[in-house]
């Protein structure tokens, strides 16, 4: 085969960038200009929209706006419609009668701020627990006879099918003895299941049955400490009963398709329906004993809206009075939270009946010192401070039910009444858990003195301090009262024995601390702590408690320096001696150190201390270590990196970055921060001294050129490697490091060959070609500027990469090499011009080196036949059938090439971009547009001076028609 | 080929040992002889209960010695080849609401160990004091017995508080007459040891099919009465019986 010999074209690239840059236009104010009507339209409808709020027409102005966002602005937009009628003084043209109905829907929903029963579940169940064994007497025999005619209205055949299965649950009822805590959540959430079950197959008696069963549980007190998690088991299983029945209802009400609308009245409601209801509430009726009977109505109070209007509103008051029937104090106050969540869902605006189970409540408050309930918890064996805050759960959702958007005169009189009643603190507790927190805040005084002289006996302080600091925590007392508050608080915390009971109201009271002193407070308080938690390594049982101070302390100190003044701060970080916890509370730490550091730091202490802190994280890496947490622990130490700056003490931040580099080897992502960070450290040298670097400053860029070359070899990741070693040999280039900057680029290309074909990315194998294929382009365009070394050949460089590329094992069926060949022809060509496309400041490349030496142009040119001699080897071994349209493609490529870098004056090469066409073209594989494209760039080419020869090729390229 | 129709309406009476009374019987013909259309055909009816002589229609009634039923006979005759059809149900009959007024008849009630009856020993027994009243033992069947109880005071604890629903039916014949009380419906009303000085309560929804409005008659009567029973602990049963009278209005 013949070769081809290259002449590059010469360029004169500050002549071809003058002409390719597009011309500046002044633009007059008042022209035409695309973006403009957009800003304009912005100002306007700013205006609109204010104008909005204020009156319901809309400005007409805003018709004539063309931009489609402000349309959406102009009073059409859903969303501002929906605000301003939601303010009721903008709306000035609504009828009385939809003034009626709004009014009515804000008082019959509950807004967002009231804490739903849904957020109390998970905490009174994790709460309220028992290792005791647990008994389930579903269908007790000396009942049976009795239940039995509490629905005699069921036919026979129902009857006896039930009884066969009261004596299947008689069968088991010792293995429903002996239950652990699991074993009964399991059974209810069966019972659950089989309600839904019953209801899907029909069987709504069964169902019911199921029901009844359940809540009759709920009067059975043994095990009393599990009973808050039993009442929110059942009233599940209440909840799920009660809304099957009325949807079942309510879809019998669908006549010819159409949906009874929301806010129904009874009218709407047809007979089959009402009779279906009036139904269940006669069975409901005549369930015998008081307490499924109660719980079984309450479930479908909501019923009552298919019946009357009236009829919610006369129910809510029997069912509060039924209550009273229950004599177990604890049985009739958790009968009493289900009755006002229920009232609170259905119908929050009848606050009067929650206001009587709260009084009725008081009334029966004696109940739970009377004999009978006594003698039980000496059965039991239960204590009376562990007894008490069993009602809590309960007592604090009346509470809250009752004091919410209650006027402040209610509050008063309920804490007054409360107040009057001996053994108070439970109610006191409760009055704390669910009033307005500004409410308790305010009288913070009254509420210790109150707590200071309740019974020691009864219910425990510290949980009344404990609720009374979460309080603290949400609003703020008086300003003049603050220390008071604390002081006294305190005074009693410290002298807490249990080390649980201890920090438990210490964690609460952390906050408020914090939001309200200095940090010697916060010292003080934190020594507090460490010297309780600290015996017995009580801290142990304690983590979540004591990560809690943390997470409160860090909130409220954002300046590091002072928190880390704070003396007691690291020694009450040594408490958490479990690894897995100290490292989420460094990582706690981090973070917020990452969001609330604005500035950069060199401050000792807290470099010290954050140095501590990421060490102890990244210690915490091991073989097992997940991806994920390996990603967020060197997240957040890079974030550390980046914020430490010693200014202009260039050094030191040097010794800092190979202090951090000794400590932080196992995290990669770590190691290729700190590269970058010394190699931008180098770049910060050479522009304070502006590129001429003093002896001092040479030595210690060279410093910091060595850090990185020593550094990168120990990372993994084989880009990574090769980017960085390109990376840090630029830099050395800039700093006028030559011998280094070869070290760094000789590096990268003894390194490609160990690029292996697939790699993973993402947990994913990927064929490494096209990265590879990125990261050598990038590099050619370095090595375009990197001078020869004296005592190497010319290109060295560019000949070692060729080698490597020639050896290296390439994919089968792919063309990457003769992509790359072919861009090593541009980078020659590059280099055969008089003066380069770009240089490095200081640094003489090959073009002043040589200076157009005719030696070294042959040189080049050689090369350049070789790679040539290649690409064409290569076109050839494409011509079979399946390759041809490789062939077409890489073949116009190529002639893409020629063209752009190569002078077609020179016949032979005239002659090959000819044959390089005709190949593109000879199987119909090329695209018909990018021919005639080319060649149509090629006519316009040959106008410009200096390229009349084009004309002549454009008429010996023939363009193919299709057939 | 001829189909006539009929529906017949009876009145089963069953008095004791003396068999059903009939006191209604009629008939009417829905359609003349003839050939239905075929598909669904439904025919109206309607006709007047009119009692036979001078006897009284009384409620629907299901008791165990007393039975007060209508039923609603409809039969199809058919043509030689084919069985006559016959279908029966029954029909629930609630008496026309009495005109008068009810007037309201308040009761309250005190118990205490010495207001009891039927005691055996009356110094073993626990002191206690218990108040209360029913707002009326006229009650409209349609409408809940409703009242009050308090327990003032108590030595022994409470187990429970019922209401006992009672039916009492009287049959009488030649022979004499039979009276029979049957618990109908028992409502618990407290449970456990309730709250001393608090008024608990009072409420019981009469049940449908078991109760009908007081029924006097020449040959049977049906009444009703309620029990309202305290239990003690330990083993205390403490009654106070009233009877009511329950009408439709």
């Amino acid at each position: 085969m013949a070769v081809f010999p290259w002449h590059s074209r010469n360029r004169n690239y500050k002549a071809e960038f003058a002409s390719c840059r597009l011309e500046a236009v002044p633009l007059e104010f008042g022209d035409y200009h695309p973006l403009k009507p957009i800003t304009v339209t912005e100002s306007k409808t700013k205006k609109v929209s204010r104008k909005g709020s204020t009156s319901s027409t809309s400005s007409s102005s805003s018709s004539s706006v063309v931009d489609p966002l402000s349309s959406v602005l102009d009073g059409t937009d859903p969303l501002s419609m929906f605000a301003a009628s939601a303010d009721p003084a903008s709306l000035v043209a609504t009828t009385d009668n939809s003034r009626k109905k709004r009014d009515r829907d804000d008082n019959s929903i509950v807004g967002s701020d009231f804490e739903p029963w849904a957020s109390k579940r998970g905490e009174i169940l994790a709460r309220y627990t028992t290792t005791e064994k647990l008994s389930i007497n579903l269908f007790m025999g000396s009942e049976k006879g009795k239940a039995g005619t509490a629905i005699s209205a069921m036919s026979e055949k129902v009857r006896t099918r039930l009884e066969e299965l009261d004596d299947f649950e008689e069968g088991s009822q010792k293995e429903l003895l002996n239950l652990t805590q699991q074993d009964y959540v399991n059974r209810i959430e069966e019972l659950n299941q089989s309600l839904k079950d019953a209801w899907a197959s029909d069987q709504k008696v069964k169902a019911l049955k199921i029901v009844i069963q359940c809540s009759k549980l709920l009067s059975d007190t043994s095990v009393i400490q599990f009973y808050p998690s039993k009442f929110v088991l059942i009233t599940d299983i209440l909840d799920t009963f009660g809304k099957l029945v009325y949807e079942r209802i309510f879809s019998m009400c669908m006549d010819n398709h159409s949906i009874l609308p929301d806010h129904f009245s009874p009218e709407n409601v047809n007979d089959t329906a009402k009779e279906t209801c009036l139904n269940w509430f006669f069975k409901i009726a005549s369930i015998r004993e008081l307490i499924p009977r109660f719980y079984v109505e309450a479930s479908i109070l909501k019923c009552n809206k298919f019946l009357s209007k009236t009829g919610i509103s006369e129910c809510l008051p029997r069912l509060t009075c039924m209550v009273r029937g229950i004599g177990d104090p604890l049985v009739s106050v958790y009968a009493r939270a289900y009755l006002c969540r229920v009232g609170m869902e259905v119908a929050p605006h009848l606050k009067e009946s929650l206001n009587k189970n709260f009084f009725d409540f008081l009334l029966t408050f004696k109940q739970i010192h009377s004999d009978t309930v006594q003698n039980q918890l000496v059965l039991q064996g239960v204590e009376l401070p562990s007894y008490l805050p069993l009602y809590s759960p309960a007592m604090d959702w009346i509470f809250q039910c009752i004091s919410y958007h209650a006027p402040e005169a209610l509050l008063t009189e309920m804490m007054e009444r409360c107040k009057k009643l001996a053994n108070n603190a439970l109610l006191l507790n409760s009055v704390m858990s669910a009033f307005r927190a500004e409410f308790i805040a305010t009288r913070s005084m009254d509420f210790i003195g109150m707590i200071k002289e309740c019974d020691e006996s009864g219910f425990p302080k510290h949980l009344l301090f404990r609720s009374l600091g979460l309080n603290l925590a949400l609003a703020n007392p008086p300003e003049s009262d603050r220390l008071q508050i604390l002081n006294e608080a305190w005074k009693v915390i410290t002298k807490l024995k249990n080390p649980q009971d201890y920090v438990n109201c210490a964690e609460v009271w952390v906050e408020y601390t914090c939001k309200h002193f200095t940090k010697r407070e916060v010292n003080t308080v934190l020594a507090d702590v460490i010297k309780h938690m600290t015996p017995d390594r009580a801290f142990e049982d304690s983590y979540p408690q004591l990560q809690s101070i943390i997470k409160k302390v860090i909130a409220h100190f954002h300046d590091f320096s002072v928190l880390f003044s704070v003396e007691k701060f690291l020694p009450f970080l040594d408490m958490f001696q479990k690894e897995s916890v100290r490292v989420e509370v460094c990582k706690c730490i981090m973070e917020v150190f990452i969001k609330h550091q604005q500035e950069p730091t060199k401050d000792p202490v807290i470099l010290n201390a954050l140095l501590h802190i990421c060490k102890t994280m990244h210690d915490s890496v091991n073989a097992l270590t997940l991806e994920d947490e390996k990603r967020m622990l060197a997240y957040l130490i890079n974030g550390f990196i980046k914020m430490v700056s010693f200014g202009r003490d260039f050094e030191q931040q040097l010794s800092f970055y190979v202090e951090a580099r000794s400590m932080f080897s196992n995290l990669e992502p770590v190691l290729v921060q700190l590269i970058h960070s010394v190699n931008r450290l180098a770049m910060e040298t050479r522009k304070v001294m502006k590129g001429n670097h003093s002896r001092k400053t040479a030595a210690f860029v060279r410093a910091c050129v060595a850090y990185c070359f020593i550094t990168i070899p120990s990372l993994v990741g084989i880009f990574t490697r090769l980017n960085l070693y390109l990376h840090s040999g630029q830099v050395a280039l800039a700093n006028q490091c030559l011998s280094q900057a070869d070290a760094f680029f000789k590096a990268a290309i003894s390194l490609v060959p160990e690029v292996p074909k697939m790699i993973n990315i993402d947990g994913k194998l990927r064929p490494s070609e096209s990265f590879l294929l990125e990261f050598l382009c990038n590099f050619f365009s370095t090595l375009l500027i990197v001078p020869d070394h004296p005592e190497h050949g010319v290109l060295f460089l560019v000949r070692e990469l060729l080698n490597v590329i020639q050896d290296y094992t390439w994919e089968d069926n792919s063309d990457e090499k003769i992509r790359i060949y072919t861009c090593v022809l541009h980078l020659l060509s590059a280099m055969s011009q008089e003066t380069y496309l770009y240089h490095v400041d200081k640094v003489d490349s090959n073009d002043s080196l040589y200076g157009g030496d005719s030696k070294f142009l042959a040189e080049n040119n050689k090369l350049c036949e070789t790679v040539m001699a290649q690409i064409l080897e290569h076109l050839k071994t494409l011509a079979k059938d399946e390759a041809l349209k490789r062939q077409s493609s890489l073949g116009l490529s190529f002639f893409n090439s020629i063209l752009a870098h190569g002078d077609l004056r020179s016949n032979r090469l005239n002659q090959l971009s000819v044959n390089l066409w005709h190949l593109a073209q000879r199987h119909g594989c090329a695209d018909t547009r990018t021919m005639v494209k080319t060649l149509e760039y090629i006519k316009k080419r040959s106008k410009h001076p200096d390229m009349g020869h084009l004309t002549d090729l454009a008429l010996r390229l023939p363009l193919q028609t299709r057939t | 080929m001829g189909t006539a129709l009929d529906i017949k309406v009876k009145r089963a009476n069953k008095v004791y040992h003396a068999g059903p009374i009939q006191i209604i019987n009629s008939t009417i013909e829905m359609v003349k002889p003839g050939k239905f259309p075929s598909g669904r055909t439904e025919i109206p009816f309607e006709f007047p209960l009119h009692v036979k002589g001078n006897r009284v229609l009384y409620e629907t009634y299901h008791g165990v010695f007393v039975n007060i039923q209508y039923t609603l006979r409809c039969d199809m005759r058919r043509s030689l080849l084919a069985k006559d059809l016959t279908k029966t149900c029954e029909f629930i009959v609630h008496s026309a609401p009495q005109k008068r007024k009810l007037t309201p008849s308040p009761v309250a009630f005190t118990v205490t160990p010495e207001t009891l009856q039927n005691v055996k020993e009356r110094a073993l027994l626990p002191k206690f004091l218990i108040r209360g009243h029913l707002n009326s033992t006229n009650c409209v069947i349609t409408q809940p017995l409703t009242g009050e109880l308090v327990v003032e005071s108590s030595e022994a604890a409470i187990k429970s508080i019922e209401l006992q629903l009672v039916r009492v039916e009287t049959c009488g014949c030649a022979e004499g007459y039979a009276r029979d009380a049957t618990e109908i419906q028992n409502i618990q009303i407290a449970d456990g040891d309730v709250c001393r000085g608090l008024s608990v309560p009072i409420y019981m929804v009469f049940p449908r099919l078991f109760t009908c409005p007081t029924l006097e008659t020449t040959n049977f009567k049906v009444e009703f009465e309620v029990n309202v029973v305290v239990l003690l602990h330990p083993e205390h049963l403490i009654t106070e019986n009233f009877p009511l009278k329950l009408c439709r209005v």
